[in-house]
């Protein structure tokens, strides 16, 4: 009988662990200045340093250091006193020293913690995530698989390097064992790389695009029989692309060992590939025989020692953690969960929240960028910030508080806006939008629509009040929109001798 | 009592990526065995109380700011290939997963 | 008249005057080495058109009045372990046949800049792992003083071109004595600059802690002179020291050593020493005595366990420092036939392109560095660095300088020693302590030894950074020996040309 999920948590508890591997943003790279930048042409963007020439020695980039304390600080970990960079020595060809510059037994940060906010059954609850390290290295370059039947490494004929990526700066953040998720774990694992995510970014210290590789997640899984207090042996899931993939990872993980353990084969500690279109894990290199990476201390670096003054100024830097920020915003701005969900999927909290301190009135920002901007935004296949400022729509919004736009004309202005006219200001005067209140302008077009339809025009005046609405539309229609509705009857009424 | 055998050296030529001959890995246990026999001496007078030195000198905090300079050429950086391909260094295969 | 067999300070101020020309200078050089490398094999390769060139620009130079370096024009040979854009440069093995660095090692860019023109790559022991030049992978170089004997090593080929009068300058490395011995058993002045007192950038790294880059000549002065040109700080060294040079050249014309203590290490002036060595050894002291200075007996127990250490950390470093020579990126590739992987071809080739020695060397550093062992070799070794550096503080409280004799035996026959790795080890008995604490030293000759009339060398240390104190001493002493014998010890030596 095969355990499906809800199967095999029933019987076992999963233990979670996650490593997460961050680029860092730098300008240059960890021990070198070459460029870091994405896409540049093969092998443009290396130096004697990066590709390990004979002869060539590292010199630590100060910013890579400042981000990596930042991102301890943000995980309330403790900034060691004294650090050290080790070699950790292995052969791979994409490694041009046959050794990658890391760090081992004194790392740059230790002991945090990360509280991350589940749905579960019995509502929310907080999982408290311990940090056992974060410390820093150095990235590999990329290679090229030739040949074969489907230019992957297995069959493959030869293989070409490009060491443009090697030496960019990674940190690497590591968790301790997550113990008691129990069925939850694939989503706390989730929740854990999204928060950390959304953390980094706000430190801007990495782009952390998954998709880009600029931020990577390998979960390790192990099963225990429930009650057991046992830890099975675990696995290493590594390719894990995007935060579904790390729920998925988990959950398939689960799975899969559940259903080992019940036909009695044992766990196999090995590293395995996460596979998109199945959800399905396969092996990949088995770890059972743990390769000896002869750590010792980095003969061609001096230790790290961060002065108290320096770390305390760092803090001072560490902004607002982002699920507070959005627990404090959606209480000021008095905002509904799903909109407020709304807001964070569509990455528009940073956006909203500026257009409402240039003084928009909160239900409006959040409609003008959830509602029109976005519309027009999917059209065009382009995120709304790309379209239009946050001060433009405040611009807008201001105009239509003031009563100098109706809704329909401010739609008109952002289109305008959208479309590259210029500024609000711009394209109101080159559109001639402009809110028809004048009363005699008014009056005329009135007159006008009385004319037309003489019997409603009767009808109002023996008391029919709601028939105006027909000559309100009429009035309304002649001007393009461009009337104060509300202008329109109060002088419709009053003419007609009710108002 | 042999401090080291055969079998570690061919492990130990394995985790340094030298291939070597039967002949070699004979040779090469004895003469390490000799030399591990003349420098055993040193962990008798290391004494945990003894802080180790990594460095003869009391450096810390060297880094440099994040600043790009110029690369190599792809050429340059090429130079020295054994093979090259489209830009790229052109190796063997690389076998098993990573 | 200036010619080959003038200091470099002679030659310097020759060709400042225009007596002479670099061209003709350098022209002499490289006829002297045509006339004379047959027998003694200093050098790799001699480039001759670029030295020319060099020489040629430097002329012009002068000819423009244009103020100089102290060292212009004069020809001076480089260690093949110093990387030389568009030269080849071996390190002495076979792995790295036919490699041109695409970059200049920081020495030689200083040396360029300083107008010094560069005749070529000397001979030196294989990744710098040897005490004779006999484990070079291009055969070894002869000692010009007995064409049978070793010049000693690593740094063999630079001592030897010194001695053979084919430059009055070279530039060695030093890493276990590797300058300070071939100095010796070649009846020249070497020396070993305090760690980090000279760039690393460039030279191929054996034992990156250890390692450091340092002057030949014949004379205290001349060694002076090439010191300051290369000392300083790199900014792409991390190990570099960021302090200015001590004032050697300033030193080694003072002439004095009133008030000195010179301090004699009991433990390495007895037993284990030629009679010969130990002979002139003794006679220094007495002329230094007679020169104002003082003797005092220090004591320093842990060098009995330098050695051993010594062959736990260099092995260890080089193991992880070779292993960038994998055949992806530069260097030998042996056995790629289309179907062989990555991992085949690496070993084939590192078993092709090494020599015994080095893999003897990384054989061993593995093994020390591996999992279960590191904390008895690796750790113990590192520990016993403390001892020996407490050792040189405790003896520094009451000497000035330490003295010794450099080696315990003349030069030797070539093939002695070349088959008993522990005997060849030996050899650096005295020189190894020097670099584990990383201070400084020199080797200068004081004369003869009676039962086979080959040069004896005395060591002479001092704190770190404070080099100046042995050019101080060293440059009074060989003063007064010159006074005693009335002729440099050089002109001892058997002919080897024409002249």
């Amino acid at each position: 009988m095969t355990l499906d999920y809800a199967g095999a948590v029933a019987k076992y508890e999963p233990t979670l662990g996650l490593e997460v591997h961050v680029e860092l943003n730098t300008k240059s790279k960890m021990f070198c200045s070459c460029a870091t930048e994405f896409g540049a042409e093969p092998n443009t963007q290396t130096c004697p340093v990066c590709l390990g020439l004979p002869g060539a020695l590292p010199v630590v980039n100060a910013k890579a250091i400042e981000s990596t304390i930042l991102i301890g600080l943000a995980l309330n970990c403790s900034i060691a006193p004294y650090s050290r960079f080790a070699r950790k020595n292995y052969f791979y060809p994409d490694m041009p020293k046959n050794f990658q510059t890391s760090q081992y037994d004194e790392p740059i940060c230790i002991n945090g913690y990360l509280d991350v906010e589940i749905e579960t059954d019995e509502g929310p609850r907080v999982f408290r995530v311990d940090i056992e390290r974060v410390h820093m290295e150095e990235d590999t370059g990329k290679s090229l698989h030739v040949g074969g039947s489907t230019g992957r490494i297995h069959g493959a004929e030869y293989s070409l390097l490009d060491y443009n990526r090697a030496g960019i700066p990674l940190v690497e953040i590591v968790t301790r064992i997550v113990p008691g998720t129990g069925k939850y774990a694939p989503q706390v694992a989730r929740a854990y790389v999204t928060e950390l995510r959304d953390i980094l970014r706000s430190l801007g210290v990495s782009d952390v695009k998954m998709e880009q590789g600029s931020l990577r997640c390998d979960a390790n899984v192990s099963l225990a029989p429930i009650g057991s207090g046992e830890l099975g042996t675990r696995s290493e899931t590594k390719n894990v692309n995007s935060l579904r993939s790390v729920e998925r990872a988990v959950s398939g993980e689960i799975e899969r060992q559940a259903n080992r353990l019940e036909n009695g084969e044992r766990i196999i500690q090995e590293t395995r590939h996460f596979l998109e279109e199945s959800g399905q894990t396969r092996p990949g290199r088995s770890k059972e025989q743990a390769e000896d990476y002869r750590y010792f201390p980095e003969p061609d670096l001096v230790p790290v020692t961060p002065d108290a003054k320096w770390i305390e100024e760092l803090r001072t830097r560490i902004p607002e953690k982002p699920s507070v920020r959005r627990k404090r915003l959606q209480v000021e701005w008095n905002c509904p969960d799903k909109e407020m969900e709304s807001l964070v999927n569509a990455e528009l909290l940073d956006v909203v929240e500026a257009t409402i301190k240039l003084g928009a009135e909160p239900t409006r920002a959040r409609t003008w960028w959830l509602g029109e901007i976005s519309r027009l935004a999917n059209e065009k296949e382009v995120t709304p910030t790309s379209l239009i400022t946050a001060e433009q729509v405040a611009q807008v919004i201001a105009l239509i508080v003031s009563g100098d736009l109706t809704d329909k004309l401010a739609r008109q202005v952002v289109e305008g806006v959208v479309a590259g006219e210029g500024s609000p200001a711009d394209v109101i005067e080159k559109r001639g939008l402009k809110v028809v209140s004048d009363d005699s302008a008014l009056m005329s077009a009135i007159e006008a629509a009385i004319a037309a339809s003489p019997d409603t025009a009767e009808r109002v005046r023996s008391g029919n009040i709601p028939a105006a609405g027909a000559l309100i539309g009429a009035v309304m229609k002649a001007t393009g929109g461009a009337a104060d509705a509300a202008k329109v009857r109060e002088l419709l009424l009053k003419h007609l001798g009710q108002g | 009592m042999a401090e080291i055998s055969r079998g570690d050296v061919a492990h130990l030529a394995k985790l340094a990526r030298i291939e070597m001959t039967p002949d070699e890995l004979d040779h090469m246990a004895s003469e390490l065995d000799s030399i591990l026999g003349a420098v055993k001496a040193v962990s008798k007078v290391a004494t945990s109380d003894i802080a180790p030195t990594s460095h003869p000198l009391e450096m810390t905090n060297i880094f440099r700011p994040d600043v790009v300079k110029p690369s190599l050429t792809n050429e340059q950086a090429l130079s020295g290939a054994p093979a090259k391909d489209e830009e790229r260094f052109k190796v063997p295969q690389i076998l098993g997963e990573e | 008249m200036t010619d080959i067999f003038s200091t470099a300070s002679e030659m310097a101020s020759a060709v400042a005057k225009k007596e002479i020309s670099s061209v003709e200078l350098t022209k002499a050089h490289l006829d002297r080495i045509k006339e004379t490398d047959g027998k003694v094999h200093s050098f790799l390769f001699v480039d001759e058109s670029g030295a020319l060139e060099q020489a040629k620009a430097v002329d012009a130079k002068i000819a423009k009045g244009e103020s100089l370096s102290p060292l212009a024009g004069v020809p001076l040979a480089l260690k093949d372990i110093l990387a030389q854009e568009g030269i080849p440069t071996t390190a002495g093995s076979k792995i790295l046949e036919g490699w041109r660095p695409p970059y200049d090692a920081t020495v030689v860019t200083k040396l360029k800049e300083a107008g010094v023109v560069i005749l070529g790559k000397t001979n030196m022991d294989e990744f710098a792992m040897g005490s004779s030049t006999e484990n070079s992978a291009y055969g070894t170089t002869q000692n010009p003083w007995d064409l049978t004997r070793t010049p000693g090593g690593s740094s063999g080929g630079s001592a030897a071109a010194v001695a053979a009068f084919q430059a009055p300058i070279a530039i060695g490395t030093d890493t276990g004595g590797s300058i300070r011995q071939p100095a010796a058993l070649t009846g020249i002045v070497g020396v070993k600059p305090t760690y980090g007192g000279v760039s690393r950038y460039g030279v191929i790294a054996y034992s990156s802690s250890l390692d450091q880059v340092g002057p030949f000549a014949r004379t205290v002065l001349d060694t002076a002179l090439l010191h300051e040109a290369i000392a300083g700080h790199d900014e792409r060294d991390s190990t570099s020291i960021n302090a200015p040079v001590p004032q050697v050249v300033a030193a080694a014309k003072r002439g004095d050593v009133k008030g000195m203590k010179i301090g004699v290490i009991k433990e390495l002036s007895g037993a284990g020493f030629q009679a010969g060595v130990l002979a002139r050894f003794n006679e220094s002291l007495d002329l230094l005595v007679s020169q104002g200075a003082e003797i005092v007996e220090v004591s320093c127990p842990n060098f009995e366990y330098a050695l051993a250490a010594y062959y736990l950390i260099a092995p260890s470093e080089a193991s992880s420092n070779l292993a960038r020579f994998d055949s992806m990126r530069y260097g030998l590739r042996v056995g790629d036939d289309g179907k062989r992987g990555a991992e085949e071809v690496m070993s084939i080739t590192r078993d092709a392109g090494f020599g015994k020695e080095v893999k003897r060397r990384i054989i061993l550093g593995t093994y020390a560095l591996s999992s279960g062992y590191y904390d008895a070799y690796y750790g113990s070794a590192q520990k016993v660095r403390t001892l020996v550096k407490q050792d040189f503080e405790a003896a520094f409280s009451k000497a000035d300088v330490l003295v010794s004799p450099v080696t315990p035996t003349t030069a030797f026959k070539i093939g002695e020693k070349s088959n008993d790795p522990v005997a060849m080890y030996l050899s650096d008995i005295a020189t190894i302590p020097v670099n584990m604490a990383g201070i400084g030293g020199m080797s200068l000759p004081v004369g003869l030894a009676d039962e086979d009339g080959l040069p004896v060398g005395l060591q002479i240390l001092a704190p770190v950074m404070q080099d100046d104190r042995f050019y101080r001493v060293g440059g009074t002493l060989e003063a007064a020996l010159l006074s005693k014998w009335g002729k440099p010890i050089l002109a001892n030596a058997p002919k080897l040309g024409a002249k």
